[in-house]
């Protein structure tokens, strides 16, 4: 049974992070606020019974993404005043289109007359079920080809970040790793035949 | 009072709602657009693992996991492309990017 009281907490925590992270004015402060609420994610992730991701998002995000995000967002020198946007004429379409989007999301979910068969809270699981070892059971059966075309979107991000970020700078002296593999010792070293000058 | 499956649904509500009008009030930032995409992402990934929980279906975590690591992927090739248009354009205002002229 999930207790009311940590839920509300948690889940304020949550909702002040995230209205903290569209309204600061720092993007360092929004990105260390991204975090707050990935971690509190985290914790209600495990609130649920999704211990692995719950894990998984702190590890993944907190310690890898958003560090990614506080590098990038300290690396450029960006202008703070001038992309910040403020109050503007688009400001209340937002608002509006927040409340409209809320309103249906509400309208949908809060109503108890789908709660009655379908949506009975199941009982807390075993104290020895494994929630690691269920999600690997199926990960690695049921859907070991989505498992491995992950892989390959991973490696995809990885060949992608690298090419898009490497720049060839003019002038640079750079080692050609190629030409110094395919390069043969006579090309280095010539031994010259000399005339021994003792007969002098 | 219980916890039921509406409680977390209207808090992924709440949040997917907040990554939206974040993308409305942070229009210009590049980088804060991300950040948003990457707050609506968490409000799905809500979703998913509250069904999962309760409707007994590991299926929702499995899809999570998917989400998650397609999100990373898709966090370091935007920031990537970020950060080669601000070298060659010294700005990440989104008003200024008007080369397609979209």
């Amino acid at each position: 049974m999930i207790n009311p009281i940590m839920f509300y907490v948690l889940a304020a925590v949550l909702i002040i992070a995230a209205l903290g992270v569209i309204t600061s004015r720092n993007p360092v402060y929004s990105a260390m606020l991204l975090v707050l609420s990935f971690v509190t994610s985290a914790a209600l992730w495990v609130m649920l019974e999704a211990e692995f991701l719950g894990i998984a998002l702190v590890l993944v995000y907190v310690g890898a993404v958003m560090v990614l995000f506080l590098f990038v967002v300290m690396m450029l020198d960006v202008n703070v005043e001038v992309v910040r946007g403020g109050m503007t004429r688009y400001t209340p379409l937002g608002i509006l289109v927040a409340l409209a989007v809320f309103g249906e999301i509400v309208f949908v979910v809060w109503q108890k007359r789908f709660g009655d068969t379908t949506f009975v809270t199941p009982p807390p699981k075993d104290a020895d079920y494994s929630n690691t070892e269920a999600l690997g059971a199926v990960l690695y059966t049921e859907y070991v080809y989505a498992f491995e075309l992950a892989a390959v979107i991973l490696l995809l991000a990885i060949v992608a970040a690298i090419m898009l970020t490497m720049r060839k700078r003019p002038g640079l002296k750079q080692q050609d790793i190629g030409a110094q593999v395919a390069v043969d010792a006579r090309d280095r070293v010539r031994l010259v035949k000399m005339k021994s000058e003792s007969d002098q | 009072m219980t916890i039921g499956i509406e409680h977390f649904m209207v808090l992924s509500g709440v949040l997917f709602t907040l990554a939206v009008a974040g993308i409305f009030l942070n229009r210009k930032n590049l980088i804060l657009l991300l950040m948003c995409i990457e707050l609506m992402l968490l409000a799905v990934n809500f979703n998913f693992i509250a069904m999962s929980r309760f409707l007994g279906d590991l299926g929702g975590q499995v899809f999570v996991f998917f989400i998650l690591t397609v999100a990373a992927a898709e966090a370091a090739i935007g920031l990537a492309i970020l950060v080669v248009l601000f070298r060659s354009r010294r700005s990440i205002n989104v008003e200024e990017l008007d080369v397609m002229k979209g």
